[in-house]
């Protein structure tokens, strides 16, 4: 059999997913200093859409060819080992590109009327190249810079609406916590290179593997700040506290956009940085900060969701408890196990992608309508909006795990192989906080259907395009559960494939 | 293949009934689920399987496709169905029809969503029968519960909103106590798939390991009373009832016949298939025994005291349902041919005859806009073919000869009577049959109240008789129970014959 067209193409071609991206951005701008009035809105949501979809449809293409994996000789590194591109990689831009697509495609009705149109959605496909990168860095000094390119087109994104002060404030949050973690990230790096003396993550892996030249409390130091700047971009505590209030004043695409894209984009470097680079057993014990880190952020996340009266800031403190159970990918990860439980945790970022984007999206689909923000404004929905409503139902659900969703199995997964792995009380803190998170989910539920409408309003004409993506985000929630298995296989040999 | 075009079909018409104009909904609903009815007759006539499906016996209309591989588990489509299963099948089928019929006259609101959901629960309902995958049946099992809460939460009575929350959860927690509990097992075997049928193989071959300091035996009763829990919800037995009078109530009538008539089903039918037939060593442990036979017995004279001071009709039915399941559990635990038997034709001869009380009381309340026992006297003056079958259903209920109530219990009692796993069988045996004279009594009671006399309910129109589709549902249930009391063979064999090795294994005899 001749080899696939993927593995016969110039290296470079690999990062394709993100080239394609930061192309979409360009022409974008290009089309702005066109036509700066945004005559044709449709035009620039429909340029972002395609670079989107083209950038998910060659992550596909080259992952189902089996480009920088295992069976085609590997992972490819590229200009000096900074940027590797195998399995992982591909996986997470995958998903990246899918949430770009869903929140461009969403953005289109969000943003009628409105100015800087093109400013918007080359922001967002700037910050998902950023992300795509993130995803593929394999040395820190790569993994500050892709992470500085995701974060800064973010803060703008945030303050888009800069005549609404909630907005400009969540902005100015953001920026602030942002700048201090990135500062503590950028410290974290310093040290590592002043213990190891190198920045590529082989390298490191090696150096403190053969002791850090007797500077392991230095190093260990540094790696303890760099989780710090994890925390900040998977929204994790101790860095979380800028998520509700960036995920609530934000326009509702860009929450969407952030607690999905930018939390799993957090976590893709986090997996490499850690489980390539940091070698558990030579003195630094950084699973055993991801325990914590994880039983907090999740019972945080989950009890401050439940006392919420906006649905927005629900979500939000939701998207928190989400990162808890993410992080379980990292906790209960030992050589031993392999990359099962750090696969899991992928496919569920994988679906957490589409059911988290829907949920904010169907937000949005409410802020576009101008109906209030609280459970009780979202009585009655259901009479005048069913179909939106049983995709919210259907979001709702799954993100609290019930079995006909996709949700279900991908937090089974987590929960199985933290168990397997012998981390049984992680996963029953997990699965307990999981059954609690069933109460605020479903109060949504409740009040789209169940309650009568409180007030009479107007919902006006229906956005086509905000209200296909959010039926396509519930309809790829439901047939994650039958094609789960596609999912979790690709991501456990992913996973496996990047252990040193 | 068929079982697969079973499920498919129903859920294909939950779709269409979801999308049709809510005029045309119910009539259209009801002819698509006569596809299923026919379907699972079919199934019966042809049904070839021997032994039980998940010991080793041959499975009807099998299937087995993996799903997928994860962690080291293969997840499969694994469908099938043998003697225990199959009449569980059928009922649901003929039930969902009855109860589509029942609610053309009472559902006057969004429609289509109403019958969609119907047949959408229907459709996870014989998914929850058929499976023999843990996590497909898991899946299943769960998805009965959302249309559910939709179903009493849209369309209850007065409270419906709080009694729909209150069900929901309940269940949910019960499911996942139930579930770690069984996943506690699956994780210390040495399998490579959730298929039932080898878990149960490999748990006989005792092959459990040891797991987190907890030896085998004490692994297992820690699984088996986290099982219990979870499926004791669901059935419901006392102390775990109290979900169950407020979802009936506020239910409208088409939904508590299928919350009575199915959904409790799905625990005793659980309760047998996981705890009774995977775990026969620690239920036949004299200690579980017997706290099982006591709570089978509290359940049945607490649920019918509960129900002779009801005067609700709607809750005394409710709650009679409660002691009905206490002789399920009476017969599953005494382990032997004819309890385990018994229990299983109860469960479709309950399903029935409760279908066919909530039916009558909904007819009833149709016309009179009340279920209050004070508030009326002498219905069997305007309503003399309704009346008549609610009284042959109350006398089936009470184990008339005849009826598929009386062989049950009766199967019920002789076996519970010679069990040698209860210690002092016979004493708690003879203290449940006081429960079949408190049913008497409140259901005598609360007829000759409403039912007879003379004719008196104050209203500002005419009371009218029932429509012709409201009385035939009830005509064919009370058919229905008659043939199963008369030929209960039509059911019985087919069980009997998959209960034999559940049996042979602690050696309870017939």
């Amino acid at each position: 059999m001749a080899a696939p067209l993927q593995a016969e193409a110039p290296t470079w071609t690999a990062l394709a997913p993100a080239l394609a991206l930061v192309v979409t951005g360009l022409v974008l701008i290009v089309v702005d200093s066109i036509d700066p009035d945004d005559g044709s809105p449709a035009l620039l949501a429909g340029v972002g859409t395609a670079g989107a979809l083209a950038s998910l449809g060659l992550a596909g293409w080259l992952l189902a060819g089996g480009t920088g994996q295992p069976d085609t000789g590997g992972a490819i590194a590229l200009y000096g080992d900074a940027l590797v591109v195998d399995g992982m990689t591909l996986f997470f831009q995958a998903l990246f590109a899918s949430v770009t697509a869903l929140v461009v495609v969403a953005s289109y009705d969000y943003l009628y009327d409105r100015e800087y149109q093109a400013e918007f959605y080359s922001l967002v496909l700037f910050a998902a190249t950023g992300m795509a990168l993130m995803a593929a860095a394999n040395s820190l000094s790569v993994a500050f810079v892709s992470l500085e390119l995701a974060s800064l087109p973010s803060y703008a994104l945030v303050s888009y609406l800069k005549r609404d002060t909630g907005s400009v404030e969540a902005g100015l949050k953001y920026f602030l916590v942002g700048a201090l973690s990135s500062a503590v990230f950028a410290f974290g790096i310093s040290l590592v290179y002043a213990a190891t003396g190198s920045l590529l993550l082989a390298d490191v892996y090696e150096t403190l593997a053969g002791g850090a030249n007797g500077l392991t409390g230095v190093a260990g130091v540094g790696i303890v700040m760099v989780a710090g700047g994890f925390a900040f971009k998977t929204a994790s505590v101790p860095f979380h506290f800028w998520a509700p209030e960036a995920y609530e004043g934000a326009p509702a695409p860009v929450s969407a956009f952030l607690s999905s894209a930018s939390k799993a984009a957090g976590f893709a470097l986090a997996f490499r940085v850690f489980v390539t680079g940091f070698p558990l057993g030579a003195g630094i014990d950084w699973v055993l900060l991801f325990q914590v880190l994880a039983v907090v952020t999740m019972t945080l996340g989950n009890f401050a969701a439940a006392t919420q009266e906006e649905v927005k800031r629900m979500l939000a403190y939701s998207s928190i408890g989400h990162a808890g159970y993410a992080l379980i990918g990292l906790a209960a990860f030992t050589t031993a196990d392999g990359g099962n439980v750090l696969g899991a945790s992928m496919a569920h970022l994988m679906v957490y992608g589409f059911m988290n984007t829907g949920a904010f999206l169907f937000v949005a689909l409410a802020e576009r309508w101008g109906i209030g923000r609280t459970f009780e404004d979202y009585a009655g929905l259901a009479d005048r909006a069913p179909l939106a409503c049983v995709a919210m139902t259907v979001f709702m659900f799954s993100l609290a795990g019930l079995p006909p969703f996709g949700g279900f199995f991908s937090k089974y997964f987590l929960f199985a192989g933290a168990v397997e792995a012998g981390f049984w009380w992680l996963a029953a803190v997990g699965a307990v906080n999981s059954a609690l998170s069933l109460f605020y989910y479903s109060r949504v539920v409740k009040a789209l259907w169940l309650e009568d409408a409180t007030a009479e309003f107007e919902l006006g004409p229906t956005p086509t395009a905000l209200y296909a993506a959010v039926v396509f985000a519930a309809v790829a929630t439901v047939l994650l559960l039958p094609g789960f298995g596609a999912v979790i296989e690709t991501a456990q040999a992913a996973a496996t494939a990047v252990l040193p | 293949m068929i079982l697969e075009a079973l499920i498919g079909v129903t859920f294909l018409a939950a779709l269409i009934v979801m999308l049709s104009p809510d005029e045309y909904a119910g009539r259209l609903a009801f002819a698509l689920s006569l596809l299923p009815v026919v379907g699972s007759l079919y199934m019966w006539a042809g049904f070839d399987a021997g032994g039980n499906a998940l010991m080793a016996g041959s499975i009807a209309y099998r299937t087995q496709i993996d799903w997928l591989v994860a962690g080291g588990y293969r997840l499969q489509w694994f469908v099938g169905v043998d003697g225990i299963s199959l009449p569980l099948v059928v009922l649901s089928t003929v039930l969902t029809t009855l109860a589509i019929l029942s609610a053309w006259t009472p559902i006057d609101t969004r429609q289509s969503q109403f019958y969609g959901l119907m047949l959408f629960m229907e459709a996870n309902l014989l998914g929850v029968f058929t499976a023999l995958d843990f996590f497909l049946w898991f899946v299943f099992w769960e998805a009965v519960l959302v249309p559910m809460y939709f179903l009493i939460g849209v369309w209850g009575g007065p409270r419906r909103k709080y009694a729909a929350i209150k069900f929901f959860v309940y269940t949910n927690i019960a499911s996942l106590v139930m579930f770690i509990g069984f996943m506690s097992l699956v994780f210390n075997l040495p399998v490579d798939s959730f298929g039932l049928p080898a878990i149960t193989g490999s748990l006989q071959a005792g092959e459990l390991s040891r797991f987190v300091g907890l030896d085998p035996a004490a692994l297992k009763l820690a699984a088996f009373a986290a099982m219990f829990v979870g499926f004791a919800v669901k059935v419901p037995v006392v102390p775990f009832h109290t979900w169950l009078p407020d979802a009936h109530v506020e239910a409208p009538t088409p939904v508590s016949v299928m919350l009575a008539g199915v959904l409790l089903k799905m625990g005793t039918y659980a309760l047998l298939r996981y705890n009774f037939t995977m775990l026969p060593d620690v239920a036949t442990r004299p200690l579980v025994a017997t706290v099982i036979a006591a709570v089978a017995v509290v359940s049945v004279i607490y649920g019918a005291m509960l129900a002779l001071a009801q005067r609700d009709l709607k809750r005394i039915v409710a709650y009679s349902s409660v002691s009905s399941m206490g002789y399920v559990i009476l017969g599953l635990i005494a382990y032997t041919g004819l309890g385990i038997g018994g229990a299983t034709f109860q469960m479709v001869a309950h399903g029935l005859i409760s279908g066919l009380m909530f039916m009558a009381v909904g007819v009833i309340y149709n016309v009179t806009h009340t279920r209050m026992v004070g508030d009326m006297s002498g219905m069997a003056d305007r309503m003399p073919i309704t009346v008549g079958i609610l009284v042959a259903g109350a006398f089936g209920y009470m184990g008339l000869p005849l009826m598929a109530g009386f062989a049950a219990e009766y199967f019920i009692f002789q076996g519970a009577f010679a069990s040698t796993v209860i210690p002092s069988a016979p004493l708690f045996t003879a203290a449940s049959m006081f429960g079949i004279v408190i049913v008497a009594g409140y259901l005598l009671l609360a007829m000759q109240r409403t039912l007879f006399g003379e004719f008196r309910l104050e209203t500002d129109y005419e009371v009218r008789r029932a429509h012709f589709h409201d009385v035939a549902p009830l005509a064919v249930l009370l058919l229905c129970t008659i043939a199963l009391g008369v030929a209960p063979d039509i059911f019985f064999t087919m069980m009997a014959d998959a209960i034999e090795p559940v049996v042979a294994v602690v050696g309870g005899g017939a």
